[in-house]
């Protein structure tokens, strides 16, 4: 009972954006499917900071996979792409007001 | 030769023209040993995300080069010479692209420096949040 209850309020967050994002695995509720695995998907590319802000925290700590759905040879890709970025400025390494 | 992308930014109170002539004149440092610019562009004044020598904006470049390494030492050292150059950053890449990178595609779309902090969701914290809470209230 819980279960279906819980992912109900998790579609409010995550992955929506994934192009077939409902296609539903029955039982299991939504998978969750990594957003850059699927064909046509972004690139991920250290200049893009619009798609890499939706991978950090309001803090500006980089997101877990657990809970983006990235898998981990995207992520790791995402996490240099991150690094890059932060190094030139377009993202912060931390985010004071934020935290508030 | 090996293909490169490298972004470099210019101090904020250098005028635009005088940051393209530096463009130019890091290019021809590429070319001189033997390299080609392939693409310039120019990113103008952005907000930097934290001050950078007291620095709260900065102009940013972007080369994509087809050029010998030691075009690249080269052209790095000048920039690390040089006083109105912050910082830069060049890797290497497979392959480079042809349009417009990512930051202009971007900027085309006409949104400006500030909303660059948080998407136009409010990611996945407070999802996260919601499901301790659930428990905590069930037992």
């Amino acid at each position: 009972m819980s279960m279906p209850h819980s992912s109900s309020s998790s579609q409010s967050g995550a992955p929506r954006r994934s192009g077939g994002g409902g296609g539903g695995r029955g039982y299991f509720g939504r998978r969750k499917t990594c957003p850059f695995s699927s064909p046509g998907s972004p690139k991920i590319d250290y200049k893009d900071v619009r798609l890499l802000t939706r991978f950090i925290s309001e803090r500006g700590k980089i997101v877990p996979s657990r809970i983006t759905a990235v898998s981990a040879k995207k992520q790791r890709l995402l996490t240099q792409a991150i690094k890059r970025a932060r190094f030139l400025a377009l993202l912060p390494y931390a985010n004071e007001r934020a935290g508030a | 030769m090996p293909y490169y992308e490298s972004v470099f930014i210019v101090r904020q109170d250098v005028p635009a023209t005088q940051v393209e002539a530096l463009a130019t004149q890091f290019a021809d440092i590429i070319r001189k040993d033997g390299g080609t610019v392939a693409k310039t562009e120019q990113w103008g004044l952005r907000t930097l995300a934290y001050r950078i020598k007291k620095n709260r904006k900065g102009h940013y470049v972007l080369f994509n080069i087809d050029a010998p390494p030691a075009a690249i030492d080269e052209m790095e050292r000048n920039m690390r010479l040089h006083e109105d150059v912050l910082r830069f950053l060049t890797v290497r890449v497979e392959e480079l692209e042809s349009g417009p990178s990512a930051m202009m595609r971007r900027d085309e779309r006409g949104d400006g420096e500030r909303g660059h902090d948080r998407g136009d969701r409010p990611h996945r914290a407070p999802r996260r949040n919601a499901a301790p809470i659930e428990e905590g209230a069930s037992t």
